[in-house]
């Protein structure tokens, strides 16, 4: 028990301090995970979206493999990642291997699964209630999706939140893709990891409350900018 | 007002995080080191990296790995500079062509860390193949890095010394970790077990309960650091100045001096060893 009052101590300490090296780590936290959402929002709500709708053979078997997919290692993708952005690797001439947009790459990959299945679950209820509406409108298969899309907004910021969560949360990828360099890609998650290793744990629990009250911070921000929306919506 | 401001805060703050990525993609000039979670964890580069930026203008990168994920990374090319600790697979590594040549740099030692009770009773040996038997025949647990790396090989090369086959054991008393140096001092401290480790990183560890160095002193644990410029006909892509003038600075007199200076609570944790001629 000694050593979680200690690092409550630490963490208080480094939020009181707030140093230019802790402000560069989750600063670069924030920036790599919230890109990657962007970008996994990007492909994965178009995408569970149309497998929401649509129906074809394999469908089934897509579905299950893209929700499976929600339960991929970091550290597997880590290694895909590795290797194709490796000078031995086929895109080794991007150079992108320990940048920061490495790091986006291997936690876009992580989550945009995860983004997608959550999407196709909420699109496809929701198709199913206001079917017959569209239908009565006369809408196309675009603008249905659209349509969808946003009337699903709300819910589907639960599914970016559910990508935000694992992508500030993981270490397997990053580590591996990013190499933890000091002051390039070292992020929160990586520093903990360090900080484990050179055996000060309470500086690494500390650190490990302070990505918690983040993580908190975000989705605070994101109910708040929920709730305004939607009072705004259904006014 | 009042939801108003905190959405526009929302935007703003999402706003800066995702367009400040150019300002950090700035590019200065650059190498990447190759390098082991061992001299990581001890924090010496935190103490040299600094010095040589500020007087040649470089940034040096560290990717901390273990020695074989290193080799095997700049083997890939993904690295300029290589700093290991193990003889046999460095100088395979220049041999084979992936390397320009192998330069001493620097050494320190490994040593046994044990529980107080030392089930094995070996503690205060200098003997380490001795100690080594003692611990396999009271079948005390010993916690191997398991992943090879510098630290590694050298405790299998002990293995062999000592006439003990750990690959035939099942996970009894020999348990291998397969990760750091760090995370195996942590588990091995939590299970009391025995564990070989370099002497740096120990010293600069902060978990240590109450645990004690046990065997130390012989000439069997010296641990010698090799600098290595990955080879341009291997990689084309390689900063062979950048690198050779990392590579110089670290076996001159004054990065040699950098390197004897860096002590914690008055323990020096690296000996240069760079040779005396070329510098």
């Amino acid at each position: 028990m000694h050593s979680f009052a200690e690092a409550f101590g630490q963490a208080f300490a480094l939020i009181v301090n707030f140093d230019a090296d802790l402000r560069e780590i989750v600063f670069l936290s924030l920036q790599v995970s919230l890109t990657a959402v962007l970008v996994a929002a990007i492909i994965g709500l178009p995408f569970g979206a149309l497998l929401a709708v649509s129906r074809f053979p394999g469908r089934g078997a897509l579905v299950v493999g893209i929700t499976a997919l929600m339960g991929l290692p970091p550290v597997v993708v880590g290694l895909v990642v590795y290797l194709l952005l490796s000078n031995a690797g086929v895109l080794g001439p991007l150079q992108l291997l320990y940048t920061p947009t490495a790091m986006i790459i291997a936690q876009a990959l992580l989550i945009t699964p995860i983004i997608a299945a959550l999407a196709r679950q909420t699109i496809e209820d929701l198709n199913d209630e206001y079917d017959q509406q569209m239908t009565l409108f006369g809408l196309n298969a675009i603008q249905r999706l659209v349509t969808l899309l946003w009337e699903g907004r709300f819910s589907l910021m639960t599914a970016l939140l559910a990508g935000f969560g694992r992508a500030i949360a993981e270490v397997g990828a990053v580590i591996v893709v990013g190499g933890n360099i000091n002051h390039v890609t070292r992020v929160m998650t990586t520093t903990i990891a360090l900080e484990t290793a050179k055996g000060n744990l309470a500086l690494a629990l500390g650190l490990g409350i302070i990505l918690v009250a983040i993580a908190v911070t975000v989705n605070a921000m994101v109910f708040a900018l929920r709730g305004t929306a939607e009072r705004a919506a259904y006014a | 007002m009042k939801t108003n401001a905190i959405r526009w805060s929302a935007v703003v703050l999402a706003g800066s995080v995702l367009t400040s990525g150019s300002a950090l993609a700035q590019e200065d000039e650059f190498i990447i080191v190759q390098s082991t979670t061992s001299t990581e964890a001890s924090g010496l580069y935190e103490h040299l990296l600094p010095m040589f930026q500020e007087e040649s203008g470089l940034e040096v990168r560290v990717v901390a790995v273990g020695t074989g994920q290193a080799i095997n990374n700049a083997e890939n090319c993904d690295g300029d500079v290589l700093l290991v600790h193990a003889r046999e697979q460095e100088e395979a590594f220049v041999e084979s062509g992936y390397g320009v040549s192998r330069e001493p740099l620097m050494y320190n030692d490994f040593v046994i860390v044990g529980p107080p009770a030392d089930p094995a009773g070996v503690a205060g040996s200098s003997d380490v193949v001795d100690a080594m038997t003692k611990i396999a025949e009271s079948q005390a647990p010993f916690a191997s890095r398991g992943d090879d790396s510098g630290t590694h090989s050298k405790e299998l090369q002990l293995w062999e010394e000592a006439g003990i086959d750990v690959a035939g054991t099942d996970g009894g008393w020999y348990r291998e970790t397969g990760s750091g140096m760090g995370e195996t001092l942590n588990t091995g401290v939590g299970m009391g077990a025995y564990v070989l480790t370099d002497r740096a990183t120990w010293i600069n560890y902060g978990n240590k309960g109450d645990y004690e160095i046990a065997v130390e002193g012989d000439e069997a644990m010296f641990n010698p650091y090799g600098i290595i410029l990955v080879s341009s006909d291997h990689c084309e892509n390689v900063k062979t100045e950048a690198g050779q003038q990392f590579i110089d600075w670290m076996l001159s007199d004054e990065g040699q001096q950098a390197i004897a200076d860096y002590k914690i609570d008055g323990q020096q944790l690296f000996f240069p060893d760079a040779d005396e001629s070329d510098s």
